[in-house]
């Protein structure tokens, strides 16, 4: 159960962050001071990807509560780490942000890392 | 061209933020369900009591403001700086979890843990935002 639970964190994850930024960037430089989470409401009101990448946040959200409560923190968290591979790759190929030799050795390290904790 | 001095600051003080938010709310919402007597992965229908308790609903309230900061955060960075340089909440997942759930952490899951957070480490010291202006130095 751990497995499909996690598998349903990293995918939903991976979807919203790509969404994320994709959407962020193309709405401008936003804050969390006053006026800015209010400018930040609006703009996640106004942009319907952004209302998506919630939805698949609220996905990943439910599953990592089952998860936390199935498995210890220790393996939950570090575990969804996943994620992180499959996002420096659609950064990549979807968001065309430049990935140089560190971020890809990186994200390597970040892979073997997430090996380990697997076995 | 050089990034400017306040959206330095800026991004640096969200990133602060952001990294005490999620580890903090990860720990409240796992000791909160943790407590609950029933399995939330069996039965769906127990989620709205479980977030009536009040270590689940710290957690999710922290967990929410999280995600408000970042994506102020992700407005100022690049997803590929912003994910790895908060990889730091890993290890500290991890710590929480063996100091304050009692959990088991072998040698080889300390070692995965910390590779992650060597692997993001690197990742981070790489320019912010890559999309906007290209550094000179890659």
């Amino acid at each position: 159960m751990k497995w499909i639970l996690l598998s349903i964190v990293v995918c939903a994850t991976a979807l919203s962050d790509i969404l994320q930024s994709h959407e962020m960037k193309r709405a401008g430089e936003h804050s969390v001071g006053a006026r800015g989470l209010v400018r930040l409401f609006q703009t996640i009101a106004r942009r319907r990807m952004l209302i998506l990448s919630i939805v698949c946040l609220a996905v990943s959200f439910f599953a990592f509560m089952a998860l936390v409560q199935a498995a210890p923190l220790s393996f939950a968290v570090p575990a969804s780490a996943a994620s992180f591979i499959i996002e420096t790759l659609l950064a990549k190929l979807v968001l065309k942000e430049h990935v140089g030799a560190r971020r890809a050795t990186g994200a390597l390290l970040v892979l073997g890392g997430v090996l380990l904790l697997a076995r | 061209m050089p990034a400017h001095p306040n959206r330095t600051l800026r991004t640096y003080s969200l990133l602060f933020l952001f990294i005490f938010l999620r580890p903090v709310g990860n720990l409240a919402l796992a000791w909160g369900t943790k407590h609950f007597p029933q399995s939330l992965s069996v039965n769906p229908s127990a989620y709205l009591r479980a977030m009536l308790d009040p270590f689940v609903a710290l957690g999710i309230a922290m967990l929410i403001l999280s995600v408000l900061t970042r994506l102020a955060l992700l407005s100022l960075a690049d997803l590929s700086f912003v994910l790895p340089v908060t990889a730091v909440g890993y290890i500290l997942a991890t710590l929480f979890g063996q100091v304050f759930l009692h959990e088991q952490v072998t040698v080889q899951q300390w070692l995965g843990t910390v590779l992650v957070f060597l692997g993001a480490a690197l990742v981070g010291s790489t320019a912010h935002n890559t999309t906007e202006y290209e550094e000179a130095s890659e």
